[in-house]
């Protein structure tokens, strides 16, 4: 089934669905979109309508905009709160303001990270900041996410992880890994829902890596996932043998398993990876089947299927989100697409 | 600093000049009056321009829907059969047409008063009109059968109301003579074989006209003369015809059903004049429309590029006659010159630049041109965007803009003190002569606060310390400290040695590296082997021998140092000549 496109007349920065309460079981019907590069950048919240189909199980809303407002500059990430508060400066230069690039919650608390190496910890319903860890790296900080509850991981521009521990008092993170090789800037991280020390990264060449934080200081495996940066990682959060990427070449990738095995002991194993397009029919430009094996492995018994989720090649598909059966991703085409019958 | 007025506020007193961009005009006052006495001008520059829609945000719509559209066209491959080529053509033109029926329908239901985007939707309109009427003649090229059941499709689908009360006129009366003409034409049946059919009943509708059989009735009577195609009769239709191409397509619906293309601008000319009487002018749409109809190709394009004002049109529809390879070759400059100006059409709303490298590259002469110098005027306000930029200009084989975006990013980087950043900005556009900046100013940070900043970065180099001299340098004078830090003191000593005989060490800094040794000479233990201190000692008496001031400060050190050499020396002889028992 294809997703349904939206044409929202703004480039897409960041999309994210609001949560829904767990054990409702209910599919996700709101979701946020950001601008970027506007004149006027805008925040908008967008309904996909009720959750009734007709008798074929086909979904025809189309997302109608619930309300929206003004944004200064960019909208570089979205989290989802429930209060809400302006930090200003939180990010700067020292003459200047300095981009934030990401922004993660788990309410309370609010983490930050800039193009000013600093990262910031906010609390919720606190006008003051509650912790800024100067000089945090020399280069950019491109993503964060939450290991722990009071654990951080970020990745920067010169291709590292850095783990911080907010119980610690030293403004030095509490462990570093990066790639033995070239250090390429790495955009967008991920932690694998249950099990906490398995993170997904992906990078300006479009490698998708696979770490363990606890062991070692290079990543499980590698695997070619894009031909251009890789904007977003996620793990399906409620079955993480699904992994969702997007990338700057205009393709979002719905990743999964094939075998019997789970994705955490496949990465340990090793897996040839193939690349499908959604329809079948191949894509004007790409080969029909991309076949790298990574590790020694049994390569008959795990397999990792990678699929096109969007229908043709459009511009950069800059975010993406998914909840339960429903994904929703934003592109530079100004178009938003949201498929709400995922094979999770 | 950007204010949108309507009408300006400041009422102009001067002299104006003005400046010609890409879509608008730049005034601004000068010193210059003709009389009284000079005043100061007001500082600002207003930029004039058309109040114009293209950053509203329906028309955006169809801007990235047809983007997305023409981006397919273009990887349509060469080498597939021509006959499925044309019906990927035909649905890539009937997909542009949904896009403009989209937009025009959104455009009627959000205007908030009627008149507000009346222009933009008749522009519409008419766009689609022409274009609808190009996909039958050139695209699709009907044949002589079925040309004319898509002239009737083209005009009910613009004149759809006309139509059905037409046919309601027409069917109500006598319908079960119409009933066999409509199913008629099915496309079952050859086109000699329809032709004898339709004259054979056309015959039976003369001779019934001619009987006066219906002369009782003067409706069925008009109508019989519609069905015979009489000219005069139609004429009197002329409020439910309403144009003079739906006149022409009845006429030849009831004249010349088997119409073949070529002989089509016959009637379509006379059946102008005759609608149009001798006293009205035709208008720009019917004389495209007429072009069309004579197969003018270049006309029709001519034309619409100067009635139209609309570039975007004009743009899209070249560009598939093109692939249908319908251009004659002198007609490429024309298409040339279409694209670009379509492109500074959207020059004027800025988001767009990234549909416009798309255009760009399928520009024939100046493409490339155009974009390098495009691209490289793309504001870059966030790292991010930098980022999108690089990879259109990498994808493309672009080094120099790739070069110079970096060392702006670089540059702005260094100046907030990020280094990492910019050493990341130099790596990528594999810049040595920065690599080696940024080098120097580590170094001096070093002698400056006698500590390394940055240890994060300077740790985790990596291959990236090939980069340049410089920077390998500074990579690895960070590890001799870090192994002195470890008290790994001979390989810390290999290591300083060989910074220095493999000369990647800048001379400034060879006194430092050998005030560096000195703690490691005054060691209890022997370090450095005879041949290694014989090396340092080397070293010393060039870095010596170059120095030229501060003499006394730096003969007291050289005097230390040649001390703890000599001592060093004494011991590692002793040592070396030593027999272990």
């Amino acid at each position: 089934m294809d997703p349904t496109a939206k044409y929202i007349s703004q480039k897409i920065s960041r999309t994210r669905w609001r949560p829904v309460p767990a054990g409702l079981l209910q599919q996700p019907e709101v979701f946020a979109a950001g601008s970027w590069d506007n004149e006027s950048n805008r925040v908008s919240i967008w309904s996909l309508g009720d959750n009734d189909s007709d008798t074929d199980g086909e979904f025809d809303e189309e997302p109608r905009l619930l309300c929206d407002s003004e944004h200064d500059g960019d909208v570089m990430d979205l989290q989802a709160l429930s209060l809400a508060h302006v930090w200003e400066r939180a990010h700067r230069y020292s003459c200047d303001n300095a981009p934030c690039t990401a922004v993660v919650c788990r309410s309370p608390e609010l983490v930050s990270v800039g193009e000013d190496g600093r990262v910031i910890l906010y609390k919720a319903d606190q006008t003051e900041v509650v912790r800024v860890i100067e000089n945090a790296d020399s280069s950019t900080i491109h993503a964060v996410t939450f290991l722990r509850t009071t654990e951080v991981l970020t990745v920067n521009s010169i291709g590292q992880l850095k783990m911080w521990d907010f119980r610690q008092q030293s403004d030095s993170p509490a462990q570093i890994l990066s790639l033995t090789g070239d250090r390429v800037p790495l955009h967008c991280v991920d932690k694998h829902p249950n099990q906490q020390h398995i993170v997904a990264t992906g990078g300006q060449d479009g490698m998708l890596c696979i770490w363990d934080v606890r062991q070692g200081n290079t990543p499980f495996s590698l695997i070619e996932a894009h031909s251009a940066e890789m904007w977003e990682v996620h793990f399906h959060p409620s079955n993480p043998n699904h992994l969702f990427t997007c990338s700057e070449d205009g393709s979002l990738l719905h990743w999964e398993t094939t075998s019997g095995s789970d994705m955490s002991t496949l990465l340990q194993r090793g897996w040839n990876s193939r690349v499908v397009s959604h329809s079948g029919v191949p894509l004007a430009g790409e080969d029909d089947s991309v076949v790298s094996s990574w590790l020694a492995g049994d390569s008959s018994k795990n397999r990792l299927e990678a699929t096109h989720m969007l229908p043709s090649q459009t511009l950069s598909v800059n975010s993406l989100d998914v909840l339960e059966q429903c994904l929703v991703c934003g592109t530079d085409g100004e178009a938003v697409y949201v498929h709400r019958q995922l094979p999770v | 600093m950007e204010e949108v007025d309507v009408e300006p506020s400041t009422t102009v007193t001067k002299h104006l000049g003005f400046e010609w961009g890409p879509g608008d005009l730049l005034v601004y006052e000068t010193n210059y009056k003709l009389q009284g006495p000079r005043s100061a001008s007001s500082p600002s520059v207003h930029v004039v321009r058309r109040d114009e829609d293209i950053c509203s945000p329906i028309l955006r719509k169809l801007f990235n829907e047809s983007h997305l559209i023409f981006v397919g066209l273009q990887k349509i491959k060469e080498d597939v059969p021509s006959k499925n080529k044309k019906s990927q053509f035909v649905s890539i033109s009937k997909n542009y047409r949904s896009v403009i029926r989209a937009c025009m329908e959104e455009l009627q239901q959000n205007a908030g008063k009627p008149s507000q985007y009346g222009d933009q939707v008749s522009i519409l309109l008419a766009i689609e009109l022409i274009w609808n009427l190009c996909e039958v003649l050139f695209i699709d090229a009907a044949p002589a059968g079925s040309l004319l059941l898509h002239l009737l499709d083209w005009v009910r689908l613009h004149k759809s109301d006309v139509d059905t009360r037409a046919r309601e006129v027409l069917q109500s009366d006598s319908p079960a003579q119409h009933q066999s003409y409509w199913d008629v034409p099915a496309g079952t049946q050859t086109l000699t074989e329809f032709d004898v059919k339709w004259r054979h009943w056309h015959e039976e509708c003369d001779r019934c006209l001619q009987d006066n059989t219906f002369a009782s009735n003067r409706h069925l009577e008009t109508i019989c003369k519609i069905l015979v195609g009489d000219e005069d009769t139609l004429l009197e239709q002329r409020e439910l015809l309403s144009t003079w191409y739906h006149f022409l397509v009845t006429r030849l619906l009831f004249t010349h059903p088997t119409i073949k293309p070529p002989d089509l601008h016959y009637y379509a000319q006379s059946s102008m004049n005759m609608f149009l009487g001798p006293r009205a002018s035709p208008e720009p749409l019917d004389i495209i429309l007429l072009s069309a109809f004579e197969f003018d190709l270049h006309q029709v394009i001519k034309d619409c590029s100067i009635a139209l004002n609309n570039w975007w049109f004009v743009a899209h529809l070249t560009d598939l006659l093109d692939h249908c390879k319908l251009l004659q070759s002198h007609n490429l400059q024309c298409v040339s010159h279409i694209r670009s100006s379509y492109l500074s059409y959207m020059h004027v709303c800025v988001s767009l630049w990234q549909l416009a490298v798309d255009y760009f590259d399928h520009c024939p002469e100046f493409g490339r041109v155009y974009l390098e110098l495009q691209i490289e005027r793309v504001p870059l306000d966030t790292e991010r965007k930098a980022i999108k930029v690089l990879r259109i200009c990498e994808d493309r084989q672009m080094s120099e803009q790739v070069r110079s975006i970096c060392k702006i990013m670089a540059k702005r980087a260094l100046r907030n003190n990020r280094l990492g950043s910019a050493l990341s900005w130099s790596i990528r556009a594999k810049d040595a002569a920065f690599a080696t900046l940024i080098s120097e100013r580590f170094l001096q940070d070093y002698s400056n606060k006698g500590f390394f900043t940055d240890l994060d970065l300077l740790d985790n180099l990596g291959p990236a310390m090939l980069l340049s001299d410089r920077l390998t340098f500074l990579g690895k004078y960070r590890e001799f400290h870090r192994l002195y830090g470890e008290k790994r003191f001979s390989e810390a000593a290999r290591l300083l040695l060989s910074l220095m005989t493999a000369k990647i060490a800048p001379r400034s800094l060879w006194m430092t590296l050998l005030t560096d040794a000195l703690p490691l000479l005054e060691q209890k233990e022997v370090i450095f082997s005879v041949d290694q201190t014989y090396e340092l000692m080397s070293c010393l008496e060039d870095c010596f021998s170059s120095v030229f001031q501060d003499e006394d400060i730096e003969s007291t050190k050289t005097e230390l140092l040649r001390l703890a050499l000599a001592r060093n020396l004494a011991m590692a002889i002793v040592k070396e000549g030593t027999i272990e028992t």
